[in-house]
Order: structure tokens, then C-alpha cells, then sequence
């Protein structure tokens, strides 16, 4: 045998140099150290416990030749030569030798392995096993699934092997569910125990249906696992898997509270500057954010066309576009309609929502009704796993920290420029301002600029977020006025704290109400609020009567 | 705060009783009632192609806009007289809307596509029986108590809050925003029982008679008349009485009508009420003739959009926003068959146009011009 299995080596190392590329390319590596000749031989042999030896044998090698070769075997197309070699047939009067893969010419002499039934569900099963190595993740998942419904405790080494090599985490997971479940299976209670503690340890959600019914009673009143220890260990895996899913859900919510609450206090910080000066509230604030998103788009196609290597970062160069569109647009504004209004906030109201009419439709001519596509820069795309089964995105990552910028810069002109001061002098007491000194008209309309600049960065943010549409503006329209009247005037912190708590609230809600409930939750929330606090959470004390 | 644009009260004469309109005045109202009364007699007596035919389409057109013209009425109450601008009128519309729908949704009885006694939105909910508050609207009594009730008791509750922690001016305008857009979220759920965003549709009788029928739809018309016209001259008594002079006050200077001892909690929520009661009855009778309700008629538009009929018209002037509703409808009707894409450029610069050059609206140009003539005699 030995001087058989040297020749064969021989023989196989001769064609190697003979012929000139193997045909098997598919996936060459493997084949590296090739399977051993004699357990193939005996695939052939005359005594089928022979030849059921080697089928598991050839089913826990990590080789993934094995594998081929085992499926050959089903189905019927490994051949033997005469002096012992096995070959697999590849049609076309072609084949692979079985131990090493390498191809060659199919011998006339090569007879079929005949394999009976019992032989094939042996294949079955040690295919699952050998599965587990093969080369494609896909194919290992669910090689592992096939062992988990199989329930063969003695494939439990097999599994432990593999779970040493395997790298992919979802495989890994699947061979774990396997293993756990084979183990769950043994009538040695140590081993349930130990394999109900490994199923908690991996925090996963999927194995708690399989862990609950472990701990739980039947409906009869009998418990599916006899042994006290067991139920105990799995209730304390499935409390520790509620736990993991608590957490993950509060951190989740707390993430989407706060990327909301950042879109809000976007949306909403331009339109709280010009309503804390002058006493306007301005209708065509979300058509801003709308113009400030086009203006997005528009910079996108300007750089796919003139710079298509840069495209990545045209996001950049989108902010400060839209903040002089917008802040001149809302400047044009002021001087042209909204400077003849004052003292008269609820023409106002009405006049700005005539604007924002106009600038919808001007958009829905000249862009057409259809949603516009803004891409993500790549950069943008994807996110970061905090933990298992949560996800933070870069985008709304992106735009959280964009928001802080925002509030960061405007908080610094507000309180450290010479703008700043005349606005929140005005803001504080208009006449007395103008009385000293401070150019009111010309601090207006800076403002108002400002306030619409403002808007067109947001605008730029929830390009990134959602679909750009004429429709845009009108989405936040309700929402940033909920901040505006929650957070008060005059204020930066009140805006800031409303729109973030609006956020948290608005999602923490989610999962019980449902979004629109929870929506329709805040705003009822928000009118009883302004019953205690009609000037808003941050409301500046003074002695004055309107 | 926004006095100035509005024209000064006669003075204080609070023992001098007024007649309601002069004597023109009553003659051109009933002139106008008489002529847009004898409209269906002119559909339904002469055959189509005669040239005093009318068609049935203006007429419809007419009664729709009536019921518009009534919601405004409705809204000037408030907005002109007390100075409170709601932007959620659209919600009490809907809620008279719904309510009478209700009924009307009972009266398919088993002439739905399901053959059911459900309306056919429940029966592909899957639901067995009329929820809790569905109950007793196969009477039309009864809805049309739901009609007035539920606006009104709705803007009793909010108004008392709202007023009692003197919530005005523009916070009041929004938070009424917010109610509304709230009110349209729950209503287009389909849980909510009320058809989800299709809403009621496919109406086939009303006390019996086919809703489609031109002699039906001439008696919903000649309702819509004398509602209107009855509501007007209401109006014209609320605001011409002792009560209508207190609000105007409240308009003008609310804190100095409160420094003076005057509560205005009670004033305007008495005025808030009624108008939202008006505006339900205004929907009740606009659902059945244009034969649909759905919550886009609470959406933000909707409701801003009925202020513009009244700044148009003139606020404050009770007449005034008829004429602006039926005015602003009229350019709509004409330039959505027209020019439909040019509709919102117009729409807004009506906006824009009224708030900066037509603070009184048409009827305060009017006068102004007639003023002018009466000084160059």
C-alpha cells in the first residue's frame, strides 16, 4: 500500500510538470497538502463499514477537497482505476484526481464508485461536516444550520474545529447556535449548562427563543429540559440577552434621539434668531432649507461635471454656497416685503407663507415635481458597529457633529461680535436699541440673512438625510416651530435643550406609540407645556406688559 | 399690536342701539340672496342649451364656495374682531365635515362595493362592528349635533388653556398649527376610524333623498344660503352688540381692556367657540355637496389658505371675507383649468400683494375710494 500510495505521489508530482495549467483554478490554493490516498482507497472497498469509515472520515477533514470529493461520491461520479487511484469525473472525458484536485485525462480503464443508500445519507452528513470548511461563507452558514437541525451530538468535535478556524462573525455565529444546540442535546447536564452560559455570552438576539424555552414551561406545566440547574443558567441567559437588547435599544434611541434633535436645532436655529429680533415668524423658513438642499444638488452636478475626482468632497464645498444663496435670498427678503411689516407679526406670518409658495413652485418649474438625487459622499456612507446589533451611521454621525459646529459659530457671533451684541440688543428691547445708537434696519437684515444662511446649511444636512424634493421645507415646518415656541426667544441654550429634547422624546416614544402617535404625543405635549410656560422654557424675566 | 391697520371703532355710545345694517345695506343682501337663490330654480327649470340655463356644475361651484365664504365669516369673527388668528380653522371644517359624514357614511347602508353594513373602508379593515363613537350616527339629529358639539367643545377645551395662560398673538396662531397637523396625523391613520387618507367618499342618499339628484343638490344649496346669509346677519349682531365692542377692544389693546377690569378670558372664548361651531356647520355643509372628506382638508394649507379669503375681502368687515372667498376661489377655479402651474405663483402673490398694499382687504379699498369721491363732492 505504502509503495502504492509513493508511486501515486510520483506519478501525480509527473503530471504536475506535464501539463502545463490545472484545470481545477477555481479556488487552487487548498489542494496544498492533498487527502490521504489510502482512506480514498477505501471508498472503494468491498465492505460497505469499510467505506462508511471512510465517508466521516473524509467528513471532519478540514480539507475542502474532501467536500468535492464526498459530493462526487453522491453523485456517482468518482471513479477508481484499476491499481487504486480515485478519480473524480468532470465530464468530458476529463477528471480530477481525488486526493489532490490536480486535472487529467479520465483513464479507459477508471470504473464508477456504485453507492447505496445507506452510503449516500453517510454523504449527506459528512458533507455538512466537510462543508464547514469550504472556501465560500455562504456555503459554511449553512453547513453549519444542516448540523444544528441534524442533532448529531457526536459531530460536537467536528464543530469545535471549526469554530476555531472560522473568522466570519455570522458564520461563527451560526456554527455557535450548532454547537450550542448540539450540546443542549447531551444527557450530561454540565454540558447543557455550559452550552446555555455560551448562548448568553454572545448577547445575541437570535438565540433567545431557543434559551426561553428552556427556562419557561411547557403550556402542559412540564419544563422541556429536566434538570433545575439548566433552567436556572438559561433564565439567566435570557435575562442577560434582555439586557444586551435593552441597552442596544436605549442606545439606539438615544443615538436616532439625537440625530433628530440635531436636524431639528438645524432646522430651527435660523428661524428662532429671526423670530427672537423681530417678532416674525417666518413662513418661508422651510423653503430655505429647501433652497439650501437644491443648492446641494446643484453643486453636485457642477462637480461630477468639472470635477468628477473630487466628488467625494463636494459636500464642502455645498456649505458655504448655500449659506450666500440663502442668506441673500433671505436678505432680499427683508429689504423688499418683510421691512414693511413690522409691528404687524401675523401679516407677516401671512406674507412670508405667500414667499414660501412662490419659492416652492419656482423650484417645482424650474427642477420639475420629482425628487432630486443627492448622493452621500463615500465617505458619508456606511457607519461604525458600537456594539452588537447597533449601528451608528457616518452621515447622521456627520450631521450631529455638523449641528454643534453650527450652534458652536453662531453662539460665538452672538456673544462675541459686535453684531452680536447689537442683536441681542434688539432682541431685548428694540426702541431702547435704536435710541442709542444701533443701526436696527441694517441689524435686521444681517439677522435675517443670517437666520436664512443658517437654514441653507440645514438644508445642505438634510440633503445627506432624506430625498430632496420642492416638498422639502414643509416636512419641518411644523417641527422647527415646535422648537421655536418650546425653547422661547432670545436664547441660544432654549433652542439648543428644546430641540434635542424634542428629538429624544420624539423617539424614545417611538417603540411604544408608534412614530405617528408619537408625534401626535409631542405635539399635545408641547401645547399643554406652553400652558405653564407660554414664553417658552427659557424665558427672560422682566416687568414688561405688551 | 396690529391696530394700526385697522379702522378706528365708533365711539363708545354704549346706549345707542344701532339698526344692524342701513337700510342699502339690507336692500343689496337681499338682492344678492334673492338673485344667487333663484340659481337652481334657473338649473332645474330650464332644459340644457336654453340660455337661462345654468349649469349644474356653477351651481355646485356656488355652493361650495358658499361654504367656504361661511368658514371665513366664521374666521373674521375671530381675526378681525378679536385679534386672534387661527390657523387651524381647516380642523374644525373637517370635524363638522366628518361628523356629518358620519351619517352619510351610514346611509350607503348596503350599497357599498361589500354589500356590508360597514362602510367599506372597516369591512377591508377587517372590523366587525362601528366603534364606540360611531355610535348613534345613523340619525341625522344626532350628527348634526356632532356637527356643532365636537368643533366647538374641542375649541372650548383648547381656547380655555390657551386664552387662561394668555397665550396670543403668533404663539397662539402656531400652537393652533400644531393642533391642526397633530389632528391630520391621527386622522390618516387608518386605526383611527375614519377612513385613513381616503376618508368618506361614494355618498349615496341624505334623509332618504339621492345625493346626486339636481332637486337634492338645489335644497343643500338653498341650506348653504340661508346659513350663510342667517350666520352673517349673527355675526353682524355679536359684533355690533356691547360684547362685539369688547372684543374689538380686546383686539386693539388687550392688556389696557385688562388693566381697565374687563376679564377677556370669558369674551374670547365665547367668540373662539362660536366660530369654530360656524365653521363645523360651514363643513357639514360643504361634504355632501362635493360628495368627499379626507384629512386634507386639516393640512396647514388648507387652513392658512382661509385666511387669505378673509385678508382679501377685509378683515374685520364680516362681508368682506365672503367676497374674498368667493373672489380667491373664483381666480383658483379659473386658473387651475387655465394655468394650473402658475396657480401658487398667484395664490402667493396675493399673499404678498394684501398683507403689504390691501391691509383692509377689497372692502377697505372700497370704502377708502368711496371716502375719496365723498370728499371731492
Amino acid at each position: 500500500m505504502r509503495i502504492a500510495a509513493i508511486a501515486l505521489i510520483l506519478r501525480v508530482l509527473a503530471l504536475a510538470l506535464a501539463l502545463p495549467a490545472p484545470a481545477l483554478a477555481a479556488d487552487p490554493a487548498p489542494a496544498a497538502q492533498g487527502l490521504d490516498a489510502t482512506l480514498l482507497a477505501r471508498l472503494a472497498d468491498t465492505e460497505t463499514d469499510t467505506r462508511l469509515g471512510a465517508i466521516s472520515a473524509l467528513g471532519e477533514s478540514a480539507d475542502p477537497q474532501a467536500a468535492r470529493v464526498l459530493q462526487a461520491l453522491g453523485d456517482s461520479r468518482l471513479r477508481a482505476t484499476a491499481d487504486g487511484r480515485m478519480l473524480v469525473d468532470t465530464g468530458d472525458g476529463r477528471a480530477a484526481d481525488a486526493a489532490t484536485g490536480r486535472a487529467m485525462d479520465l483513464p479507459r480503464n477508471a470504473e464508477p464508485v456504485i453507492v447505496n443508500n445507506r452510503l449516500r445519507r453517510a454523504i449527506a452528513g459528512a458533507l455538512a461536516g466537510s462543508q464547514l470548511f469550504a472556501a465560500d461563507p455562504a456555503v459554511r452558514r449553512a453547513a453549519a444550520q444542516r448540523l444544528a437541525r441534524e442533532g448529531d451530538a457526536g459531530r460536537l468535535p467536528l464543530i469545535g474545529r471549526a469554530l476555531d478556524a472560522e473568522r466570519d462573525e455570522s458564520v461563527r455565529a451560526s456554527l455557535q447556535v450548532a454547537q450550542a444546540s448540539l450540546e443542549l442535546k447531551s444527557d450530561r447536564p454540565q454540558v447543557r449548562r455550559h452550552a446555555v452560559e455560551l448562548l448568553g455570552r454572545t448577547d445575541n438576539a437570535a438565540f433567545r427563543p431557543m434559551l426561553a424555552a428552556l427556562a419557561l414551561p411547557r403550556p402542559d406545566g412540564a419544563y422541556a429540559e429536566p434538570d433545575a440547574g439548566v433552567r436556572e443558567a438559561a433564565a439567566a441567559a435570557v435575562r442577560r440577552i434582555d439586557r444586551h437588547l435593552a441597552t442596544v435599544e436605549w442606545m439606539g434611541n438615544l443615538f436616532y434621539g439625537l440625530s433628530l434633535g440635531s436636524i431639528l436645532l438645524l432646522a430651527a436655529l435660523g428661524l428662532a434668531i429671526t423670530f427672537g429680533l423681530m417678532g416674525v415668524i417666518n413662513m418661508a423658513h422651510g423653503e430655505l432649507l429647501m433652497i439650501g438642499a437644491y443648492v446641494a444638488y446643484l453643486v453636485q452636478l457642477a462637480f461630477r461635471r468639472m470635477f468628477p475626482a473630487w466628488t467625494d468632497w463636494y459636500v464642502i464645498a455645498a456649505l458655504p454656497a448655500a449659506f450666500l444663496v440663502a442668506a441673500a435670498l433671505g436678505m432680499a427678503l427683508e429689504r423688499t416685503i418683510i421691512r414693511w411689516l413690522y409691528g404687524r407679526p401675523l401679516e407677516t406670518l401671512l406674507a412670508t407663507w405667500g414667499i414660501s409658495l412662490m419659492l416652492m413652485q419656482g423650484v417645482r418649474s424650474l427642477f420639475g415635481a420629482q425628487n432630486v438625487e443627492v448622493a452621500n459622499p463615500s465617505w458619508m456612507s456606511g457607519g461604525f458597529a458600537v456594539m452588537n446589533g447597533l449601528v451608528l451611521t457616518y452621515n447622521r454621525v456627520a450631521i450631529i457633529v455638523f449641528a454643534l459646529l453650527v450652534v458652536f459659530f453662531v453662539w460665538l457671533l452672538l456673544n462675541h461680535t459686535r453684531l452680536g451684541l447689537f442683536v441681542r440688543a434688539i432682541t431685548q428691547n428694540r426702541r431702547m436699541a435704536d435710541c442709542v445708537g444701533v443701526p436696527t434696519g441694517r441689524v435686521d437684515m444681517l439677522a435675517f440673512g443670517l437666520g436664512s444662511g443658517i437654514a441653507g446649511l440645514a438644508g445642505v444636512a438634510l440633503s445627506q438625510l432624506g430625498n430632496v424634493g420642492p416638498d422639502l421645507g414643509r416636512a419641518y415646518l411644523v417641527d422647527s416651530f415646535m422648537v421655536v415656541v418650546l425653547g422661547g426667544v432670545g436664547q441660544l441654550a432654549g433652542t439648543v435643550v428644546a430641540a434635542l429634547g424634542l428629538g429624544g422624546i420624539n423617539k424614545f416614544l417611538e417603540p411604544y406609540a408608534g412614530a405617528v402617535m408619537a408625534k401626535i404625543t409631542v405635539l399635545v405635549l408641547i401645547i399643554l407645556f406652553v400652558q405653564k410656560r407660554p414664553q417658552g422654557l427659557f424665558a427672560p424675566r422682566g416687568r414688561s406688559a405688551e | 399690536m396690529s391696530g394700526a391697520a385697522i379702522p378706528a371703532g365708533r365711539p363708545l355710545d354704549a346706549y345707542a342701539r344701532k339698526p344692524l345694517f342701513s337700510p342699502a345695506m339690507w336692500t343689496g343682501l337681499s338682492a344678492a340672496v334673492v338673485v344667487l337663490g333663484s340659481l337652481p330654480l334657473l338649473n332645474l327649470a330650464f332644459p340644457a342649451g336654453h340660455p337661462l340655463h345654468v349649469s349644474a356644475y356653477a351651481v355646485a361651484l356656488l355652493g361650495k364656495f358658499m361654504c367656504y365664504a361661511l368658514a371665513a365669516l366664521a374666521l373674521d369673527l375671530v381675526w378681525g374682531y378679536a385679534g386672534i388668528l387661527s390657523l387651524g380653522h381647516g380642523l374644525f371644517f373637517a370635524l363638522g365635515g366628518y361628523a356629518h359624514g358620519m351619517y352619510l357614511m351610514r346611509a350607503i347602508g348596503r350599497d357599498g362595493a361589500y354589500g356590508s353594513d360597514l362602510p367599506d373602508f372597516m369591512v377591508f379593515l377587517d372590523w366587525k362592528a362601528y366603534p364606540w363613537y360611531w355610535s348613534f350616527t345613523e340619525h341625522f339629529w344626532y350628527a348634526m349635533l356632532l356637527v356643532v358639539a365636537v368643533p366647538g367643545a374641542l375649541a372650548f377645551v383648547f381656547g380655555y388653556f390657551a386664552f387662561r395662560s394668555r397665550i396670543k398673538g403668533v404663539y397662539f396662531s402656531i400652537i393652533t398649527q400644531a393642533l391642526t397637523f397633530a389632528a391630520m396625523l391621527l386622522f390618516f391613520r387608518n386605526d383611527t376610524g375614519f377612513g385613513g387618507n381616503n376618508g368618506f367618499t361614494d355618498f349615496k342618499r341624505i334623509l332618504g333623498f339621492d345625493i346626486t339628484a339636481p332637486e337634492t343638490r338645489a335644497a343643500l344649496y338653498w341650506v348653504t344660503l340661508a346659513a350663510l346669509a342667517g350666520f352673517l346677519v349673527a355675526a353682524r349682531a355679536v359684533t355690533q352688540s356691547k360684547l362685539g365692542r369688547v372684543l374689538t377692544a380686546i383686539r386693539d389693546s388687550e392688556s389696557r381692556l385688562r388693566f381697565i377690569g374687563y376679564e377677556p378670558l370669558g369674551f374670547k372664548l365665547f367668540v373662539w367657540t362660536l366660530s369654530a361651531m360656524m365653521c363645523g356647520i360651514a363643513g357639514a355643509l360643504y361634504v355632501p355637496q362635493v360628495g368627499i372628506i379626507n384629512p386634507g382638508e386639516m393640512s396647514t394649507e388648507t387652513s392658512i389658505e382661509m385666511v387669505i379669503w378673509v385678508a382679501t375681502g377685509g378683515r374685520g368687515t364680516l362681508l368682506g371675507p365672503i367676497i374674498g372667498a368667493g373672489a380667491v376661489n373664483g381666480l383658483k377655479t379659473w386658473f387651475t383649468s387655465v394655468f394650473p402651474e402658475f396657480w401658487l405663483y398667484a395664490l402667493g402673490l396675493i399673499f404678498v400683494l394684501t398683507t403689504l398694499f390691501l391691509p383692509q382687504g377689497m372692502v377697505g379699498l372700497a370704502r377708502r375710494l368711496a371716502a375719496r369721491r365723498g370728499e371731492q363732492a
